[in-house]
């Protein structure tokens, strides 16, 4: 199978696994109040968050061929997803030019799409609109896919150290004490270098380095956990081990895995930019974008819409996560609950 | 009545202190037979609820089993492999804790932890398990079992939270029933509710009780017989009747005058002056020498001689021999 059908297969998986869990949690009384209470009081970051993940997933299905198909040999056997087939299959000037300028903006030559370009063309012409659309999906692949592998880590270690303690406990305070003393950046660097720069090296090298913040956080609430009555009310009814960190541990540590998803999310995307600051990030991310940009901001008269366009929507994303993820922990905190339960 | 379901001997169970370990459970010895049921009755720190976890092999670490035997329904319970001992937890001996309000997992509903407790020892189905469930709920006499069973721990008032985790420490039909201070945290009138519950269970069912209690008034509601405990070691025991109408032990005697009556109005109530003393202050000899009103040079440096009273009747205390010695 082709690069781009497994691209389709698993973005079909996630949306079904998406699916499903809204679907279990909304069996729950508990999730579901949360559910609504969180539409109730950020119902624009919500719509804002979901506007970015649809253009994500458009994104993300992508074939060969049909309408709009490019007249050279090279576009056409090019697969294109949804968000590409919204725009002309050679969308493309020659240089920069200007947001609905009709002509270059050095040397003024007339445009293929004379006021096409929305957000104006970068330096090798490409439509900034398009770009900037295409950046979501590398934004929530960063996110997403990281803390897909940050979560699980962080559980699997912390609930070890945090239920059994002793030798396992020091075991894995030995190996976050050592990440921890290690300077983020650095080991960050020496691990995309190790592994090269696509997206899966760059959100495995993230992973690595911020799960230990989170198996922190489990492992100190495992260790509470452990000591209460219902856990030992188990034990004496021959509960075994797993069982217990399966039906009376892990349940009560979930509402903490949603809160550190939606926090660590826009932290994560955040590390990309500073990432591609350094010239090791992601291709056709927001933070390449805002890196190339770097050099615009020093031409006379300033090129600025390049930069904007990147920085605009990566500041959008974050800040509604940031919205939803803030009240995403003042429903589902303990220690914020509000008054009435 | 029958063989013995629990027997326990010369049971020590120790936790590390400053000067080595100290026994917080020290040579206890209790038997509790099929449709009985036995108090443990003593003050908070004593350890009666240390010696029921060691029942159960529960003692939490940093603390251990030093020594002794106990034995449920005839097995050697500290002999018994990890995997024999978790079948034994609920199936042959079930607990009900001191606090029904946390006892309770609050994300799942009081129904599920029931099927969840029958389901981890027995091969059946969900819908015969929730059957169960249902009709265990009824026994004891939730109302509206049906509809309790989806509610969840907070939806439920202590009283029937207390009855949840009766019904599921019932659930798999125990031989021994530990009840550590099952009323102690519920309101006064639900925990005469709860009492009448469990000694109708306990008529229906034939499970041997070991209560473990600091109220006097639990044990005079539900004991048949009494073993009093003070600082890890058992000093009197016998029948209700013995210990409740002629206690001879200093200690017991105490806690007898401590309990509120109407009869003495007005008068200021008589308390055992002082408070159990940590493990690690313990006295060589009798360990209530420190508090005890009646006591005698040899009390803090030798051991108490067992003493039996009568028939059933035991106290471990100098002044006790010495007055039996003189007649």
């Amino acid at each position: 199978m082709e690069a781009h059908a497994w691209q389709n297969a698993i973005i079909a998986l996630l949306v079904a696994g998406l699916v499903g869990a809204l679907v279990a949690a909304r069996r729950s009384d508990l999730w579901r109040a949360a559910g609504h209470e969180l539409l109730r009081r950020r119902p624009i970051a919500l719509a804002v968050v979901g506007v970015f993940v649809l253009i994500a997933l458009f994104d993300s299905v992508s074939w060969v061929g049909g309408a709009g198909a490019a007249s050279d040999q090279l576009a056409a056997h090019k697969p294109r997803s949804l968000i590409d087939r919204m725009f002309p299959s050679d969308y493309k000037e020659r240089s920069y030019s200007a947001p609905l300028a009709g002509a270059e903006f050095y040397g003024g030559e007339a445009l293929t799409y004379p006021g096409g370009h929305l957000l104006g063309t970068d330096i090798l012409g490409r439509d900034v609109f398009h770009l900037t659309l295409k950046g979501a999906r590398i934004a929530l692949l960063i996110g997403g896919f990281t803390s897909l592998i940050v979560i699980p880590l962080a559980l699997f270690f912390g609930i070890s150290a945090g239920y059994f303690g002793g030798r396992v406990d020091d075991a894995v305070f030995f190996v976050m004490s050592v990440l921890a003393s290690i300077p983020n950046l650095l080991l960050l660097i020496a691990l995309i270098m190790v592994m090269g720069r696509d997206p899966v090296s760059v959100c495995v090298a993230l992973g690595v380095t911020s799960w230990v913040g989170f198996c922190r956080v489990a492992r100190g609430e495992t260790f509470k956990l452990r000591e209460l009555d219902y856990v030992q009310a188990a034990r004496a009814l021959g509960a075994s081990e797993w069982s217990i960190i399966q039906r009376h541990i892990l349940p009560n540590l979930m509402h903490l895995v949603v809160i550190t998803f939606v926090l660590l999310f826009s932290g994560l995307v955040l590390s990309e930019a500073i990432l591609a600051w350094l010239g090791i990030g992601i291709d056709d991310s927001w933070g390449q974008m805002i890196d190339q940009a770097r050099d615009e901001l020093s031409r006379d008269p300033i090129i600025w819409w390049n930069l904007a366009a990147a920085s605009t929507a990566l500041f959008g994303l974050i800040l509604a996560v940031n919205f939803v993820g803030d009240a995403v922990r003042d429903i589902l905190d303990p220690r914020t609950l509000r008054e009435d339960q | 009545m029958s063989g013995a379901v629990l027997e326990v001997h010369g049971l020590v169970t120790s936790f590390p202190s400053e000067g080595g370990r100290s026994p917080v459970v020290d040579e206890v010895s209790v038997e509790v037979h099929a449709g009985e049921v036995l108090a443990l009755v003593g003050e908070s720190g004593c350890g009666k609820s240390m010696t029921a976890f060691s029942i159960l092999r529960l003692v939490p670490k940093p603390g251990r089993i030093d020594a002794g035997s106990v034995r449920v329904a005839g097995r050697d319970v500290l002999a018994l492999p990890v995997a024999e001992m978790r079948s034994l937890r609920g199936s042959d001996a079930a607990m009900i804790f001191q606090e029904p309000m946390t006892s309770l997992n609050p994300v799942h509903t009081v129904g599920a932890q029931v099927v969840e407790a029958i389901r981890l020892h027995e091969k059946v189905s969900s819908d015969a398990a929730r059957a169960r469930t249902v009709d265990l709920f009824d026994q004891v006499r939730i109302p509206d079992p049906a509809a309790r069973f989806n509610a969840y721990p907070h939806e439920l008032s202590g009283g029937l939270k207390q009855r949840v985790m009766i019904a599921m420490a019932l659930s798999l039909r125990p031989k021994l029933l530990i009840a550590d201070e099952p009323t102690t945290a519920l309101d006064v009138t639900i925990q005469a509710q709860i009492l009448e519950l469990l000694r109708e269970l306990q008529r229906d069912t034939g499970t041997a009780i070991l209560l473990i209690t600091h109220d006097l008034g639990v044990v005079n509601e539900l004991a048949d017989r009494i073993s009093v405990m003070y600082a890890g070691r058992i000093v009197e025991e016998g029948t209700r009747h013995q210990v409740l109408g002629s206690a001879r032990h200093p200690y017991t005697q105490g806690l007898l005058r401590s309990i509120p009556s109407l009869a003495r109005r007005g008068e200021p109530l008589e308390e055992i002056a002082g408070v159990v003393p940590p493990p690690s202050e313990w006295p060589a000899g009798c360990r209530f020498a420190t508090r005890c009103p009646a006591v005698l040079e040899r009390c803090a440096a030798e051991l108490p001689p067992e003493v039996r009273l009568a028939e059933g009747q035991l106290a471990r205390c100098h002044v006790v021999a010495r007055e039996q010695a003189a007649g």
